[in-house]
């Protein structure tokens, strides 16, 4: 047997999983596996369910993206009563889903990333969020809290529960927005957009002014070329609640465009006994094994991806940021996977100013916003954008609307694949004949956080948490547990 | 003052109740000058072996939310008893299995098949299932065992205080975090932090609730509900009056029933059983006028029972899970 590494638990991260590092006798590098080790089994037990709960059930995949499900899950029930809804409906619910968008990126950015780039070097018990309040001043600690308590405020409005909506389901929602939440909702989207100006010059300061950050994020250790995938509106900008999903390759060249409900033309899942997420991959490619470039059928999604297949944002300042990106790294797609941090904060920009824009549009507070379905319930597909990446669900009911089949399709599972690759190849450069610390570990987790997974959504398939584990073995036996005590 | 040492794990869960605490706002930030956390791997890198590390007894409080159904989980949860004194049970999934515990109603290689074999993206005639154990490139690599059933945490471990909800409101939490020292202390009063009183006590319609029978029984999306009466007397089934309150009626300000997150009231011996019945006895104006098929067209508003009445307690419910 191979020498083997183990991070456990993956820490900072939404849900359960562990990395093993195995060494060849001369300690380096010969493998490496990123596992998902829980499993809940949500596809079997919405089995049997009235489907109009499934908007209330399946959120509970996920605790940090509970809002994406709830969208997904909602516009997936429309399509199987086959009802539209009102137009007033269609903007609550984007204007619901950009705060979603917003609180994600938020905690991602600032509690979970943020601490890999600006305390990379730190020790273990001051690489979290209040180790970077501590390094960045407790004014803008007090910020991101409340910021993000305002994004939380704008859903809960919306969607009755800042973290379990509950107001979406077949035919639009169950209660009008009131003209004095609205007001109070757009005051809160022009701090949104104040604090999305200065999460990016932040970014600007502290990681683009660093020459030492600067080269690890331009750095091929932190670096595939894959294919990518994302939804865009009529315009090619990046939308995340409705349109068509663009796929491009690693040269940028569009590869496919289609509707969710033609995701099984496109999209095909492989299994491995070693893991409980699975691995989609692109239908038309194949699947060709964990390798990157245009032969293979791997795709990535999230926040970088997305802004890959766009051809821009949608709102001024966010189109501002995009551009900047683009000029930084002087040719698209970037395939950097540290960009997809800053890439994140280019979303908060747009989901801010995307608020903004529905909160002073008046007739957001119209009183019609339900259609009650007439039509028999059958089969119905939908996806957004998550805040990591597409979601599909794909509900088959009878025609008394009780569910018969659930196929899902979870942003982080599209990931899978290539946060793999990632692992083993940051681990094959950083970890030279046997000789390996706590830090450089951290940075091969640092790989994996880059895409801020969510293994409880990808184990959907089971409930989810995300430890890191991290154990070597060389010479066929156990040589070295990493820990983060010093 | 002597800071209050703590863990936290998630176990079956979706991180949602980690999420709720870090919704208590500027207060979390204010958390380290009282609390010393030794172990919360959502937000914090220490490692299992920090976790084995701890002495026994050695913590004052160790919060797990999450159902239990894997080894690695149940493993955990044992850990955390040893290493505390105090253990609470937080969030539905914990307290009563939660929605991951409607998985009690099939079979475990059922689930298991669904996703990994039957999925319409799955390639077809796909065979693989994960397995503990994998031989793959000359190594091994490992998976915890996933259990044949969810099961609730003091179903593992004794459990000292519970936490209910899904996620607990922010005001159960505040309640929670605000008695950490009388629970060190062993002066807490109470072992459930949520109301002894049912939902419709503090449901804003909870006064207009006539609970007399209804003609007819809808599904949530059948009828637009107006939002100054009570939803059962609407003819929408709301598990409010089977459920403790302490959540502030949250669904139910936005239109919506209750799905009972909070769990059930002392008195209750099988709340889903109880509620079934409560809705059976109301249902169909005049029943005893009413042609049987009548009846049932009203009751097919219910037609799934266990999705309905017990949504989230089925791991503790009466009626036993699945078995082939």
């Amino acid at each position: 047997m191979a020498n083997k590494i183990a991070i456990f638990p993956n820490t900072r991260l939404e849900g359960h999983g562990k990395v093993e590092i195995f060494l060849d006798d001369s300690g380096n590098v010969k493998d490496s596996y990123f596992q998902v080790i829980e499993f809940r089994g949500f596809e079997k037990f919405c089995e049997g369910r009235h489907v109009e709960e499934l908007p209330r059930i399946t959120p509970k995949i996920c605790g940090v993206c509970p809002g994406a499900h709830h969208m997904a899950s909602s516009k997936a029930c429309d399509a199987v009563y086959n009802v539209e809804i009102p137009e007033t409906a269609k903007k609550l619910r984007e204007l619901f889903y950009n705060a979603h968008i917003a609180h994600s990126h938020i905690l991602h950015f600032f509690a979970l990333g943020a601490p890999d780039m600006l305390l990379m070097n730190e020790e273990p018990a001051k690489r979290n969020i209040f180790g970077l309040v501590a390094a960045v001043g407790k004014d803008i600690g007090i910020a991101v809290v409340d910021n993000r308590g305002y994004a939380q405020k704008i859903q809960e409005i919306i969607g009755g529960h800042q973290t379990y909506p509950v107001s979406s389901l077949p035919g639009g929602l169950s209660k009008p927005l009131e003209e004095k939440d609205r007001k109070e909702i757009q005051k809160m989207a022009k701090s949104l957009v104040e604090f999305s100006k200065k999460s990016l010059d932040i970014f600007a300061r502290l990681v683009l002014q660093n020459e030492k950050l600067v080269e690890i994020v331009a750095s091929d250790l932190y670096r595939h070329e894959t294919n990518y995938a994302g939804m865009v509106d009529d315009n090619n900008k990046v939308n995340f609640y409705d349109g068509m999903i663009k796929v491009v390759d690693p040269y940028g060249k569009e590869v496919c465009s289609f509707e969710a409900r033609d995701y099984l033309d496109h999209v095909a899942e492989h299994v491995e006994p070693w893991s409980y997420i699975k691995f989609p991959y692109l239908k038309n490619i194949g699947w060709k094994g964990f390798v990157d470039g245009p032969e293979s059928g791997v795709y990535r999604v999230n926040s970088l991806a997305r802004l890959n297949v766009a051809d821009g944002m949608a709102t001024p300042l966010a189109q501002v940021a995009y551009e900047k990106l683009y000029s930084f790294f002087g040719k698209k797609p970037v395939h950097n996977i540290l960009a997809y941090h800053w890439a994140r904060l280019i979303e908060l920009m747009y989901a801010a100013e995307r608020i903004h824009e529905l909160a002073s549009d008046s007739s957001i507070t119209d009183t019609n916003i339900r259609t009650i379905p007439t039509g028999d319930p059958s089969e119905g597909i939908a996806a957004v954008e998550a805040p990591r990446g597409t979601l599909y669900h794909h509900y088959v009911t009878d025609k008394k609307g009780i569910v018969q089949t659930v196929n899902l399709i979870v942003a982080t599972v599209q990931n899978n694949a290539a946060i793999n690759m990632s692992v083993k190849k940051a681990a094959q450069n950083l970890i030279k004949n046997g000789e390996v610390d706590d830090t450089l570990l951290n940075k091969v987790e640092m790989a994996v956080r880059a895409y801020d997974p969510c293994l409880a959504c990808s184990s959907h398939a089971l409930p989810g948490r995300m430890p890191l584990e991290l154990k070597i073995f060389w010479k066929g036996e156990f040589y070295k547990r990493i820990t983060y005590n010093r | 003052m002597k800071k209050i040492r703590m863990i936290l794990n998630w176990s079956a869960s979706c991180g949602g109740c980690d999420v709720a605490i870090l919704d208590m706002g500027r207060a979390i930030l204010d958390l380290p000058q009282k609390v010393e956390i030794l172990y919360w791997p959502v937000a914090l890198d220490f490692k299992r072996k920090d976790l084995e590390g701890l002495k026994e007894n050695s913590v004052d409080i160790g919060i797990i939310n999450g159902a239990v159904r894997t080894s690695e989980q149940e493993e955990e949860a044992k850990m955390f008893r040893n290493k505390c004194r105090h253990i609470v049970s937080f969030g539905s999934c914990a307290c009563s299995g939660g929605i991951p515990g409607l998985a009690n109603q099939y079979d475990r290689d059922d689930v298991l098949k669904r996703a990994f074999r039957e999925a319409q993206s799955n390639v077809p005639g796909e065979t693989t299932i994960p397995q503990p154990l994998t031989h793959v490139n000359d190594v091994d690599l490992t998976l915890p065992e996933f259990f044949k059933e969810v099961k609730a945490l003091h179903h593992i471990i004794p459990v000292d205080s519970y936490v209910p909800g899904c996620p607990p409101s922010l005001s159960t939490i505040g309640e929670f975090l605000g008695s950490l020292d009388a629970i060190v202390k062993g002066k807490v009063k109470k072992n459930v932090f949520a109301s002894d009183k049912a939902l419709c006590t503090e449901c804003p319609h909870g006064k207009t609730r006539e609970t007399k029978k209804v003609e007819n029984l809808f599904r949530p999306h059948e009828i637009i509900a107006t939002g100054d009466r009570c939803l059962l007397d609407q003819g929408i089934v709301c598990l409010g009056f089977a459920t403790r309150g302490g959540c502030g009626a949250r669904c139910i300000r936005v239109n919506m029933p209750c799905r009972g997150c909070y769990g059930w009231l002392l008195t209750m011996f099988d709340p889903g059983a109880e509620a079934m019945s409560t809705i059976a006895s109301i249902a169909g104006d005049r029943e005893d006028y009413m042609p049987a098929t009548k009846i049932m067209n009203v009751l097919d508003k219910v037609r799934d029972t266990v999705g309905t009445f017990y949504s989230f307690s089925l791991p503790c419910a009466g009626i036993k899970r699945k078995e082939k």
